[in-house]
């Protein structure tokens, strides 16, 4: 292997403390690998980063066209990053309809690089282009780098003995070389993963390499780029550090719920979309005596891991939202068995098939109320990519604690996002054993021992685990409804009425194990709080540093738990004349929080299949204030939603609708 | 991209030497008392109809299930939904009154969990044929290590009577008024489809006959799916009366028995034909060369397929015992199997350094 010599540039080096980058391409064109790569060299300079991979659900979209774009975009800065970034400084355009897709996203004097071999007749024909706009001076209020990517990788790699084809192939690491030479990557984790990668290819290995050299050698050489960029390390915390996904680190996190529990882990699932990736990371685990079923349905699915619950296991099922529908009669018969059980919703567009590769939060309603009879669920929600393994931790606990099946509600942003995450020391993850039933717990009318497997502790009204194998514990199960105490079927009234309050005041009383609601209001006297819950907590802490940057008091909260909610919620509300709700759907905990504290929330509301940008939010915030002092909006609210539901509930907004 | 498994099946040593579909199930410790019939009756009070044949397929299954040895805790019997789905209330066994269809994906998370359960799914044929034959259908195919009793009362018994998928056309119901246009499933050419290695049919009046095929379900690895005809007195009674009759069912039925020709009644008997089906024949007329003789170990089904489809509906030929019971990888074995090699060739069960590891990955860096 040819390892470029690490050769300080002779151009000028230029010192940036942020930069946002989207690669874009034909789906074909291997854009997801060079972001990750990028993002690979990235986090090992120690910056902190986010990133926001976005693609079409199919898998080869028609090529060339705007619907078959693929993107990835990465911010990478010298401090603590939030969000993938509202707005791209550079865009990597592999083709016209990478341009097309991505140009409205870009502000005015940011950095372009295109492949000008790619804007032939019939591929700017293809988006609808009627001249070149590389060269018809449509973006000439942009730093425009317009250049032959294809056919340079191509020369490249003329001693190659590949076929043109596969020689066009390299261009995505040609031009990762060369982004990595404007931003000063090492390129020494890519020429590993490369490797690795094309161990058993060494003609591919070989052609890659070398375009990923060239890439950067052509930075280094071509008067195209005056100056080269660098972004110093951020300001960490010290410790050990890796780059993760969400998926990775849910799937993660229930490897690490199960070791600390004792209990072996079963996944039942079926392949959807963007829930997959946990199937595949935990079907590579059998070493930590991960089961994974990979069943013929999602129904099948949830019911192999509460049969395996049933068996003693850690049952986990992990879906998107429309596999959530079809489970429900299983999370029914699970709440009324009280066995332990997580649902892990990867939450994504809908309704139906929706939007199945973009991200959403309307599945809360569905975890909360979506199936028959009164039948309440826990739910947590992660708030960031490495969340998700401290979230799936807090999932176990609570299902093996109340045995009672949890909701873990992620989503496609989370799922697919990457950051650099702190990874734990494994001594100080919680202590999650669980103590089964050995014995009888009660006496018959005669004095004889037996067990009553609806008898329950009378802290956390949980019910006895008792698994099949145990002597002298049988016992039967099911949907019907339960004498208390016994477990036998009872079609009485008063019992029917009994339990139905106990299952509730089971799930109510994780109140008791989780913690308050934190706010953070730096001067204690800010009239506005934005509350949020699942992943727009990057977004949301972005938009309120802007506002606080310029000025505004704000104040900031964020729910971990969606049911129960923690103890001081209503307090928190109340302590607040404006609560504002950004979600990723049409309302829903902003419907919860109205319905149970009777407080005025606020719903910003977003379904456009990405997440808020910082910017918007920042607006929705200075409204927000600025209404309360009688100023009236500074823009015009971000959606009509917003605007519709401020008219219906607000007589000052009516005011303000007539006044503008 | 395919490889060879070439996994071994894992066979516990202490239970070695048993029946396959009894390895690694504990048994009851020897010198101790052996259980008996009483042992495996709950202390719930049993509501079927009067007359219903759930009545003598209970007893016949308390009564039969001390004779395996096994211990009653180690014993778990989920159901489904339906009539026969209130079985494993009656059983002092651990058991699970689960929903609609789904028993055989629950019992398929449980078995593979754990492999020291006998575990046994009682359903009908609308629970199983209907709303859960997506789950049926892969359980056979993955050849998971249980034994499936199916009900089949050819009609909705729990709902009053409606038609169900094993209902002949032209049937007369409450949802059916003008008769069922509704073609109906033959549960034992279904199984043989789905590539199950144990399928057999049995009657729940024939006490000693249904005793016999659910010992040798019991102690096939893999999937056993046993049809049960049995009588639903209220809302299709006298449906199987034919085979009831003592002359009648001497006449019609066809006992499957290992290594024998097969016969109906004491004159006819069965024959392949040129076509590759099998046909009945008085016996003065057949062709000794063509008169088949069943092998339940049979590898290819053909033979036990066309065997189950000499059932008519005027029920002048019903095929009775094990049509099939061969060998085949179990699913749960298999997935067992990958899982103790994989912690083998990491030297043991993870432990904390694993995970520590796991999290670490293999592209991490320190700061400070």
């Amino acid at each position: 292997m040819t390892t470029l010599p690490n050769v300080p540039t002779t151009k000028d080096v230029h010192r940036l403390d942020r930069v946002v980058i989207r690669f874009a391409g034909d789906s074909g064109d291997g854009m997801q690998l060079t972001g990750d790569r990028f993002t690979s060299q990235t986090a090992i300079l120690g910056n902190d980063l986010s990133t926001l991979p976005n693609f079409p659900a199919e898998i080869r979209a028609p090529q060339g066209t705007v619907h078959g774009v693929s993107s990835f975009q990465l911010h990478f800065a010298d401090h603590e990053v939030l969000t993938p970034g509202d707005s791209p400084d550079v865009l990597v355009a592999m083709n016209p309809a990478a341009l097309k897709a991505n140009l409205r996203d870009l502000p005015r004097g940011a950095t372009i690089i295109a492949d000008s071999d790619e804007f032939s007749k019939r591929n700017l024909g293809k988006v609808g282009y009627a001249s070149n706009p590389l060269e018809d001076g449509t973006l000439e209020s942009y730093h425009l780098h317009a250049l032959p990517l294809t056919s340079i990788t191509v020369d490249a790699l003329a001693d190659h003995d590949l076929s043109r084809k596969d020689k066009e192939r390299a261009k995505n690491m040609f031009t990762l070389g060369l982004l990595s030479w404007l931003y000063s990557r090492p390129l020494q984790g890519t020429e590993d993963f490369l490797t690795a990668k094309f161990a058993k290819k060494p003609d591919v290995l070989a052609a890659n390499l070398t375009a990923l050299h060239a890439g950067h050698a052509f930075g280094e050489t071509t008067e195209d780029f005056a100056v080269s960029f660098e972004v110093p390390a951020a300001d960490m915390r010290s410790g050990e550090y890796r780059n993760i996904t969400g998926n990775t680190a849910l799937a993660y996190g229930l490897v690490a719920a199960a070791q600390r529990s004792g209990l072996p882990l079963v996944l039942g699932a079926y392949p959807i979309t963007p829930a997959s990736d946990i199937l595949h990371t935990l079907s590579g685990l059998k070493r930590f005596g991960v089961t994974t079923i990979q069943a013929e349905d999602e129904i099948a699915g949830i019911g192999a891991a509460l049969g395996a619950s049933f068996g003693g296991a850690l049952g986990v099922t992990s879906t998107s939202g429309p596999g959530v529908a079809l489970k429900s009669e299983t999370i029914g018969l699970a709440v009324s068995l009280e066995l332990p059980l997580v649902i892990v919703d990867v939450q994504r567009g809908g309704p139906s098939t929706g939007l199945p590769t973009k991200t959403e939060q309307a599945d809360l309603l569905q975890a909360m109320y979506g199936r028959n009879g009164e039948a309440p669920v826990p739910i947590v929600a992660p708030r960031w990519p490495s969340d998700c393994f401290d979230a799936a931790l807090e999932a176990v606990r609570i299902a093996t604690t109340y045995r009672t099946p949890v909701f873990l509600l992620s989503d496609g942003y989370l799922a697919n996002g990457s950051e650099p995450w702190a990874i734990p020391d494994v001594d100080a993850l919680p202590d999650l054993r669980v103590d089964l039933a050995t014995g009888p717990n009660g006496v018959d009318g005669d004095g004889n021992p037996v067990f009553q497997p609806y008898l329950r502790d009378p802290e956390t009204l949980a019910r006895p685990w008792a698994v099949p194998g145990t002597p002298g514990l049988e016992h039967r199960i099911g949907g019907i409804e339960k004498a208390d105490i016994t477990g036998n079927i009872s079609y009485d009234p008063d019992n029917h009425d009994l339990m139905t309050r106990l299952r509730q005041a089971k799930v109510d009383g994780v109140v008791a194990t989780i913690d308050d609601l934190e706010v953070d209001d730096p001067t204690g006297t800010a009239e506005v709080l934005v509350l949020g819950w699942g992943s727009t907590y990057g977004p949301i802490s972005a938009g309120v540093r802007f506002a606080r940057r310029s000025g505004l008091k704000v104040a900031q909260a964020h729910l971990r738990h969606l049911n129960p909610f923690p103890d001081n919620t209503g307090d928190v509300l109340r302590r607040y004349k404006r609560v504002i709700v950004p979600e990723m759907n049409m309302g829903q905990l902003t419907q919860l929080l109205r319905a149970r504290y009777l407080v005025d929330v606020r719903a910003h509301t977003q379904v456009r299949g990405l997440p808020f940008t910082a910017t918007d939010l920042a607006d929705v915030i200075r409204n927000a204030v600025h209404e309360l002092h009688g100023a009236g909006p500074a823009t015009i609210p971000a959606n009509p939603t917003q605007q519709a539901e401020q008219t219906q509930q607000s007589p000052e907004s009516n005011e303000q609708e007539s006044t503008r | 991209m395919s490889i060879d498994l070439g996994l071994p099946v894992v066979v516990d040593p202490s239970t070695a030497g048993r029946p396959g579909g009894l390895h690694g199930v504990p048994a009851v410790p020897e010198g101790s008392d052996p259980l008996t019939k009483k042992d495996f009756t709950s202390d719930q009070e049993v509501r079927w109809c009067p007359g219903c044949g759930d009545y003598a397929v209970l007893a016949a299954v308390q009564s039969f299930l001390p004779d395996l040895g096994l211990r009653r805790e180690n014993i778990a019997f989920i159901s489904g939904i339906g009539c026969s789905s209130r079985f494993p209330y009656y059983l002092d066994t651990y058991g699970m009154h689960s929903i609609h269809g789904r028993a055989p994906a629950i019992a398929t998370g449980l078995v593979t969990a754990r492999p020291d359960l006998s575990v046994w799914v009682v359903t009908g044929d609308g629970d199983a044929l209907s709303i859960g034959g997506n789950h049926l259908i892969h359980a056979m195919r993955r050849n998971v290590n249980m034994t499936i009793l199916l009900f089949n009362n050819r009609i909705y018994g729990l709902t009053k009577g409606q038609y169900s998928p094993t209902s002949e056309v032209g049937k007369v119901t409450k949802s059916s008024p003008a008769g069922s246009v509704d073609a109906p499933f033959n549960p034992i050419s279904l199984a043989l489809g789905a590539e199950a290695t144990f399928v057999a049919r049995t009657m729940d009046s024939n006490r000693k006959h249904l005793m016999e095929v659910l010992r040798a379900a019991a102690e096939h690895r893999g999937t056993a799916m046993v049809e049960i005809y049995q009588n639903c007195p209220i809302f299709n009674d006298g449906a199987f009366q034919l085979l009831k009759d003592r002359g009648e069912a001497a006449t019609r039925m066809a006992h499957l028995e290992d290594g024998q020709p097969v016969r109906v009644g004491s004159d006819r008997v069965v024959v392949r034909t040129e076509l590759g089906s099998v046909a009945v024949v008085p016996e003065a007329e057949a062709d000794p060369e063509s008169i088949v003789v069943h092998h339940v170990d049979t590898e290819d089904p053909s033979q036990a397929f066309a065997l189950s489809r000499l059932d008519a509906v005027d029920q002048d030929v019903v095929p009775m015992g094990i049509f099939r019971s061969v060998s085949r990888p179990t699913y749960d074995d298999g997935v067992r199997a990958q899982i103790a090699e994989a912690e083998d060739l990491a030297g043991g069960p993870a432990d904390d350094d694993a995970l520590g590891a796991l999290l670490r990955g293999k592209d991490s860096w320190t700061i400070g």
